[in-house]
């Protein structure tokens, strides 16, 4: 458990590196999403924990260099084991409540392909949407509505 | 899979649920004065006051204005009894009094209506009757007499609302019935877990809903109203959503990934029997049948953006609706079938709700608020209600279909939401 906990952070350290470089030119100005910790601190550390979410643009459903980043590290991973995975596509509350089950499925389904396409086995990947039902930041606000429209990874 | 559940949390008896208070916070310029005169009673305490709510309905259509009682000059009981100086010096146009008898365990209600400024009787006195438990009921058929008589538009104050209620700590969701103005609610159906889309079969016995009660997924339910016994219709993998009725009540279109990607489907009440009726990468979602039946309007991105789409159920034809925004979506129709009402949003403002006309294409701007979604229609065509977000809670809202009227709930307990709007009873 330990050793695999350490090849994570290294190979999340790699990917990190790799990220800096090419992030900045990947800026989209105002349709920011929030810093998750380990995407976006340079010096990432071997005990630095992976995160299990990713985040999206509005309206959106394709997924940033900072969540592909995360994502590899996860495909990392998953390569080869035998876990269940459960991703959960979520929403923010602007726009209409079933579109939005839509778009948080959408969300999912790209994370479960990008995943796939990096070696992990589609049949342990399981999708549900949330849409708006269920928020990570309860404000009416641009910062809690980008914290909102994510996929989380759980396993 | 069939699974027949009998619920018994609705005939809980005894439980007393928030009532919605909708308040019109914008009426037509010049309202009709009407004057309800209390209506005449000789027993002892009367649960409801029937003129009163007579005189709330014709004001939460937003084109009345009710004259207060404590300003009257005279109670009238009978057309005998009605001076027109008394009614013309209130400025009031129209004169409604009743009377109310009881014979055993049934009310008597009648009514006549004058016309002030014509100095005549509108319609010859009619009579109305019920349990003391339908004394609302009775109001409410006497509103939508007298509103139909002067505006020549029926009325709507006998309709019925479902709505979704949301509760935080401890976490859940409540299907509410009540009367159109909030009062009598009750309870069809509460889960921990998301409840939305309740929509109305067309003769007003059973709603199909979306629920997440079984593993936290999705679902499409069917439920009897009255015995509260309900059928789970779908059971896919991946969506189950929103279900929408066709006119005939024998079909329910609805959106289903269980292909990988939300599509638009049609199934046989009866048979379960599934038709596929979009096959695009995007997301189809949120069908809504015409109002002859004759094609579905959906929201899809293929564009790029949520826009409104029409296909025609016999030829499969597809054609693009709504050009006026980025983001339209949540389509419904109005019952004559010429206008569409929607969520839109134009580039750099928020969500609202807009009316169509589906054979120009012309879109207008009907609500002011924020955060505006579901709109549902008064099944008269002449008001809508919607969800919007005011004081921090999820409240309701309406607005009539020519902007002239505005209505909002006050916030209070509860977040409210997905408002569905019955069709007229009988």
């Amino acid at each position: 458990m330990i050793t695999k906990a350490l090849k994570q952070g290294l190979t999340l350290a790699v990917v990190m590196s790799f990220l800096v470089g090419c992030s900045s030119s990947d800026n989209k100005g105002t349709e920011t999403a929030p810093t998750t910790g380990t995407a976006t601190t340079p010096a990432v550390t071997e005990t630095a924990p992976l995160s299990n979410v990713v985040y999206f643009d509005f309206d959106q459903y394709s997924l940033t260099a900072e969540s592909r980043a995360v994502l590899l590290a996860h495909a990392d991973k998953l390569k080869g084991a035998s876990v269940a995975v459960r991703l959960e596509g979520h929403a923010d509350e602007r726009g209409s409540r079933e579109y939005n089950l839509a778009l948080g499925e959408k969300r999912a389904n790209a994370v479960r392909d990008f995943l796939v396409t990096q070696g992990v086995n589609g049949s342990s990947l399981e999708v549900v949407s949330f849409g708006e039902e269920q928020p990570a930041a309860t404000g009416h606000d641009e910062a809690s509505w980008a914290q909102n429209r994510r996929v989380e990874v759980k396993y | 899979m069939k699974r027949y559940l009998l619920l018994c949390l609705i005939f809980v008896a005894g439980i007393a649920h928030a009532q919605l208070n909708l308040k019109v916070t914008k009426g037509v310029d010049n309202p009709t004065k009407i004057a309800v005169v209390p209506f005449s009673w000789a027993g002892g305490r009367l649960s409801e006051d029937l003129g009163k709510i007579v005189g709330n309905d014709l004001e939460f259509s937003g084109q009345f204005e009710a004259i207060a009682a404590d300003r009257m000059l005279s109670f009238p009981r009978s057309e005998a009894e009605v001076h027109y100086r008394d009614w013309k010096a209130l400025g009031s146009e129209y004169l409604l009094i009743g009377s109310i008898t009881q014979q055993a365990d049934r009310y008597y209600a009648s009514y006549e209506l004058f016309d002030v400024v014509q100095q005549k009787r509108v319609f010859a006195k009619l009579t109305v009757d019920g349990t003391e438990a339908q004394l609302r009921d009775m109001a409410h058929h006497i509103s939508d007499k007298v509103y139909e008589t002067i505006t020549g538009i029926r009325g709507i104050f006998s309709t019925k609302l479902i709505y979704v209620e949301a509760f935080q700590k401890p976490q859940k969701y409540r299907l509410m019935l009540s009367d159109i103005d909030g009062f009598r609610p009750r309870m069809l159906l509460e889960t921990k877990f998301p409840l939305l889309s309740p929509v109305w079969s067309p003769n007003g016995q059973r709603v199909a809903y979306v629920s997440f009660e079984v593993d936290n997924k999705p679902a499409i339910y069917i439920q009897d109203i009255a015995t509260g016994r309900r059928q789970q219709m779908t059971n896919f993998r991946g969506l189950n959503g929103a279900p929408a009725w066709s006119p005939d009540g024998q079909k329910l279109a609805m959106a289903l990934s269980k292909d990988g990607n939300p599509e638009i489907y049609v199934m046989n009440v009866l048979t379960r029997q599934l038709t596929r009726i979009t096959n695009h990468f995007a997301i189809d979602h949120e069908p809504t049948w015409s109002a002859d039946g004759s094609s579905i309007f959906f929201t899809s991105d293929r564009g790029g953006k949520p826009q409104i789409y029409e296909v025609n159920v016999a030829s499969m034809q597809q054609e693009r609706v709504t050009f006026d925004g980025d983001y339209n979506a949540r389509p419904r129709v109005s019952p004559d079938g010429k206008s569409l009402v929607m969520l839109n949003k134009r580039p750099g403002t928020t969500h609202h709700i807009a009316a169509q006309d589906i054979k120009s294409g012309n879109l207008r701007i009907l609500s002011e608020t924020n955060l505006d979604e579901s709109p549902t229609i008064a099944p008269n065509g002449a008001m809508l209600m919607y969800a919007t977000r005011s004081g921090g809670k999820g409240v309701l809202a309406a607005v009539s279909l020519d902007a002239r009227v505005k209505i909002i709930q006050p916030p209070k307990q509860g977040d409210v939401r997905e408002p569905a709007w019955s069709p007229f009873f009988k």
